[in-house]
């Protein structure tokens, strides 16, 4: 099966719709990150506290925001949190407004303390069996499990109690709301459903997941991130640079940097957080759209070598037609990942996987109407003057070397 | 390229092989197998659940102590030579910034006695410098050097001490270790894979003060050889003010020594300044310590009391030392007559272990639940599954026979990564994953970019052996040229990125080294065996 054979399309003929979308697209996720006064941050970057929390059925926002207000010092935002086979679940989440660390670690300690007054029995004085760590259930089972007469040493206990809490993160996302759904965990029995029944509770939530990251430590990720990003394209331009030119060397890099620009921009249109995990994402596109730049640019290096007398621009065209077979393939099977990630990645991988799916789009045709343009525009003005007098000293450039040796050729 | 046929067959089967042991050992069974996988492919605390900590450690307190220490040593020594002074203060320090600003003022010296008090501060306090304010003032101030070794030990000090703490807590593969600069930024990064508890985590890592010295009860100071045999002697009960406490053995020693001790202690962990090995004039182990002005005058008043009894050393409830008082000890004392060099050692590290020489200060907190982690795992396996079988459906369809040499390249590809993974003891994080993702697609790429090339020479009336030559041939360089463009950027974000950023780059540099090997050595060698039979052969499934 081939899809494409022999085919012969006008890609740099048609630059100007891309480079113009490019351009709309850019002005497009600026103005949104303008207007919206920055971009959003996830945890990693911005100074914060803030916890997941997965409900036993569907998260009483207006509840949770005002038991939080009543207790918490600051602002409190509470936000479903959806995708990818997610239920019930919510991030709840206090930012640092000039305090320092001291308080969101308190503001932290608050929102767990309400959550319990809110959605616990604490005035039980049983355990919270939904959110029990393996010690503290150890510690409550010990002494009722002796007294029940049902002899079992220090290690039997820590299997039991891992067992039934792997059985509840594992099997349960983390929530069981009957104690029957433990009731099959290899070596509970009667006895020992007794007794967890007596010392321990079922509350309706449970903390998946906390965060908590101080002005220090957010200026400090989000300065290296992007310094680490800068001086990778920095060190891909001087490579690109010792093996063609410099001027693909720049197309290349501009095409990267406008591909992770349209990305960031999406990501402000569309109301994500930039987060850690979409920082690898950006540099995973960083990378895939390189890739793709080079596979063209080494295509017209060849080409170079022999068709002397075409002008560069349909010695582009025709690279980009000789490998448009594999830039669809590649980028259509590379698209076939991403678009499973994103579907069934889940939240966690949400904003990762949305911006593999911007990043291919973008990066694929960035290779053919941003890099290979901004090749062809610096030729065409650097080449011009050479046109008028062959006596013109010769350049370091390639393409200019090929024209004169073509010429004296035809010379001969 | 041109090895013969069956030495490239034995590298490839030799490096399976070795793959595969590095990612599942030798299994007896599938329980086996199961528990080798986990041990070898280690998940990163994003992905197992667990705590990760940053610190900063408050080292402007450690140098403010010095500071105070400095004061109280020099007001003595200016007592002994009768020089007089008016004021002597430290100045404040909130935040680690103030560390550099720290300044001890001394007001009030007679011009007079100005030579005397030079002489004294250039003499016995070479680690500062001394300037002159007014006629009668001056200021004192810890050269940069001093401060920076200060600020640098205050930081490994804090290091040792959250270790021993976090042994403590039986966290397995916890790691404590310098974050960020060494020197510029003073952080620690904890990690405690599987806490679920990270706020009992958190409470035991900032609390001090599990060090204890107390006087052992003088009526019963000998070791008792058990419980029983301490609760027979004593007739089955315990003095009122006292506790039972077991003493940490001896190496070689059989069973454990009890002693019963003072329940209230005479100094704790927050008095104890520093504590160092050392040999005495007949050159038999010591250890010293030094005391916080405050524990100095507890300790010394107790110390002349209680004269040739004996002392305590205690650690989480646990003996570590037993001494007995030869005299009055203030600020600094000796514990004399051990053993060796290992347990001058070990007990002026228990001794140091027990106090933080600074404040920490929580700067970031990630905790993920083992829920959130099990949860996470599931969905990226159900998702990186589905898109493996797109693509290699895609790959058979529209490649046919030589999709399946990219389909065994790809597996190979990846099998190659998790044995890096597992033979470099690194662990697998959601960046890491990240990594992995754009490496199959690079994978796939190569293989892509190879079949294109052939098929196109094969168009332009090449034989099938030709055509698989010249398509090798040609992709060769551009694959060259996308991989190391791509593991130059990898090393930068390895040396200016941190934590993810780094797991990325490594695991994209180990996947596209793998790739070069599998995508152009291996598939290669499948078509050379597969063309080697037949050398006029007509045509190729691609």
């Amino acid at each position: 099966m081939e899809l494409f054979k022999n085919t012969n399309y006008d890609f740099l003929g048609k630059k100007w719709p891309f480079i113009i979308a490019s351009l709309v697209l850019t002005v497009a996720g600026f103005t949104s990150i303008v207007a919206k006064g920055g971009l959003k941050y996830g945890i990693d970057f911005k100074e914060g506290a803030l916890m997941q929390v997965k409900f036993a059925y569907p998260p009483p926002d207006d509840k949770i925001r005002s038991a939080m207000l009543s207790q918490v010092k600051g602002e409190v935002s509470v936000q479903d949190l959806k995708g990818g086979g997610v239920q019930n679940e919510v991030e709840i989440a206090t930012e640092a407004k000039g305090e320092g660390e001291g308080q969101l670690a308190a503001n932290r300690q608050d929102m767990e303390r309400v959550l319990t007054a809110t959605f616990g029995k604490p005035g039980s004085g049983k355990l919270d069996l939904n959110n029990a760590s393996h010690e503290a259930l150890e510690n409550r089972l010990r002494d009722p499990l002796a007294r029940a007469g049902i002899a079992m040493s220090d290690d039997q206990l820590k299997v039991l109690v891992a067992n039934i809490l792997s059985e509840i993160n594992t099997k349960h996302s983390g929530l069981i709301t009957d104690f029957n759904q433990i009731s099959s965990v290899p070596g509970v029995n009667a006895g020992i459903m007794n007794a967890l029944q007596q010392e321990c509770y079922l509350s309706d939530f449970r903390i998946l997941g906390a965060q908590m990251v101080g002005p220090k430590v957010g200026a400090q990720l989000r300065q290296k991130a992007v310094l680490a990003t800068l001086y990778a394209l920095a060190g891909m331009l001087a490579y690109i640079a010792f093996r063609f030119e410099w001027i693909y060397g720049l197309g290349a890099v501009i095409a990267c940097f406008h591909d992770t620009l349209i990305t960031i921009g999406l990501f402000s249109l569309f109301n994500r957080e930039i987060s850690m995990t979409v920082i690898a994402a950006l540099l995973t596109l960083v990378g895939y759209s390189m890739n793709d730049t080079i596979v063209i640019f080494d295509r017209i290096r060849e080409n170079l070598k022999f068709s002397h007398r075409d002008s560069l621009e349909s010695v582009m065209n025709r690279a980009v037609n000789q490998t448009l077979s594999r830039t669809v393939m590649t980028s259509g099977l590379t698209f076939l990942t991403v678009i499973a990630l994103f579907i069934w990645g889940g939240p966690v991988l949400s904003g990762f996987s949305f911006a593999l799916v911007c990043g291919i789009i973008v990066g694929t045709y960035s290779s053919v109407f941003v890099a290979s343009p901004i090749v062809l525009f610096w030729h065409n003005y650097a080449d011009k003057p050479k046109r008028s007098g062959p006596a013109t000293p010769a350049s370091s450039s390639l393409r200019a070397e090929t024209v004169r040796k073509s010429t004296t050729k035809a010379g001969k | 390229m041109r090895t013969n046929l069956t030495t490239r067959t034995v590298i490839i089967v030799v490096t399976i092989l070795v793959c595969i042991f590095g990612i599942i050992g030798f299994p007896k069974s599938v329980a086996d197998l199961k528990a080798n996988l986990t041990e070898n492919i280690r998940l990163g605390l994003d992905l197992k659940g667990g705590s990760h900590l940053v610190m900063e450690v408050q080292v402007q307190d450690a140098v403010v102590g010095d500071a105070r220490q400095t004061i109280e040593r020099l007001q003595e020594q200016l007592k002994k030579q009768k020089i007089n002074w008016a004021s002597m203060d430290v100045s404040d320090a909130h935040v680690v910034a103030d560390a550099d600003n720290v300044v001890v003022t001394i007001k009030g010296i007679a011009a007079a006695q100005s030579g005397d008090f030079r002489n004294i501060i250039s003499t016995d306090y070479a680690t500062y410098a001394l300037t002159t304010l007014t006629a009668t003032d001056y200021s004192l101030k810890t050269k940069p050097t001093d401060l920076a070794d200060m600020k640098r030990e205050t930081v490994a000090r804090t290091i040792d001490t959250l270790s021993n703490r976090i042994n403590q807590l039986g966290v397995a593969e916890s790691s404590v270790q310098q974050y960020g600069s060494s020197g510029s930024d003073f952080q620690i990064l904890i990690q405690l894979p599987g806490v679920d508890d990270p706020a009992r985590a958190r409470q035991f890592i900032g609390t001090t003060a599990v060090l204890e010295i107390t006087g052992v009860d003088k009526a019963h100071d000998q070791a008792f050889s058990s419980r029983e045999d301490a609760l027979a002697k004593l007739g089955g009960i315990l003095p009122l003010n006292d506790k039972l406490l077991p003493a940490k053995p001896r190496p070689g020693q059989q069973g454990l020594e009890w002693y019963l001790v003072n329940k209230l202690p005479v100094i704790t962990g927050k008095d104890m300044r520093n504590a160092r090995p050392g040999q005495d004039d007949v050159r038999k182990w010591q250890t010293s310590f030094t005391l916080s002005p405050d524990g100095g005058t507890k300790f010394g008043r107790y110390t002349a009391e209680h004269v040739q009894d004996k002392l305590a050393v205690i650690l989480d409830d646990q003996i570590v030392s037993v001494a007995t008082i030869n005299e009055k000890i203030e600020d600094s004392g000796r514990i004399m007559g051990l053993g060796s060099e290992e347990e001058a050692t070990d007990l002026s590290r228990y001794l140091r272990s027990g106090s933080l020489p600074a404040g920490v200060r929580p700067l970031y907190e990630n905790s993920v639940g083992p829920s959130l982690g099990a949860d996470s795992i599931h969905q990226g396996i159900v998702s990186g599954i589905a898109g493996l079988v797109a693509v290699i459906s895609v790959m058979l369809v529209y490649y046919k026979r030589s999709g399946v040499n990219a389909v065994l390249a790809l597996v190979l590809n990846t099998v190659i990564l998790l044995a890096a993974i597992s033979y470099f003891h690194a662990a697998l994080t959601l960046p890491g994953i990240a990594g992995v993702i754009l490496t199959i697609g690079m994978a796939v790429d190569s293989n892509v970019l190879i079949f294109e090339r052939i098929r196109e020479e094969l168009r332009a009336g090449k034989s099938v052996v030709a055509a698989v030559d010249a398509g090798f041939g040609k992709a060769w360089w551009t694959i060259v040229d996308t991989h190391v463009t791509t593991v130059v950027s990898c090393a930068f974000l390895f040396l200016f990125g941190e934590g993810p950023v780094r797991g990325f780059a490594v695991t994209l540099t180990i996947g596209l080294i793998a790739n070069v090997f599998t995508a152009v050595f291996v598939s290669r060698t499948i078509f050379d065996y597969e063309l080697s039979g037949h050398r006029r052969l007509e045509t190729l499934s691609i």
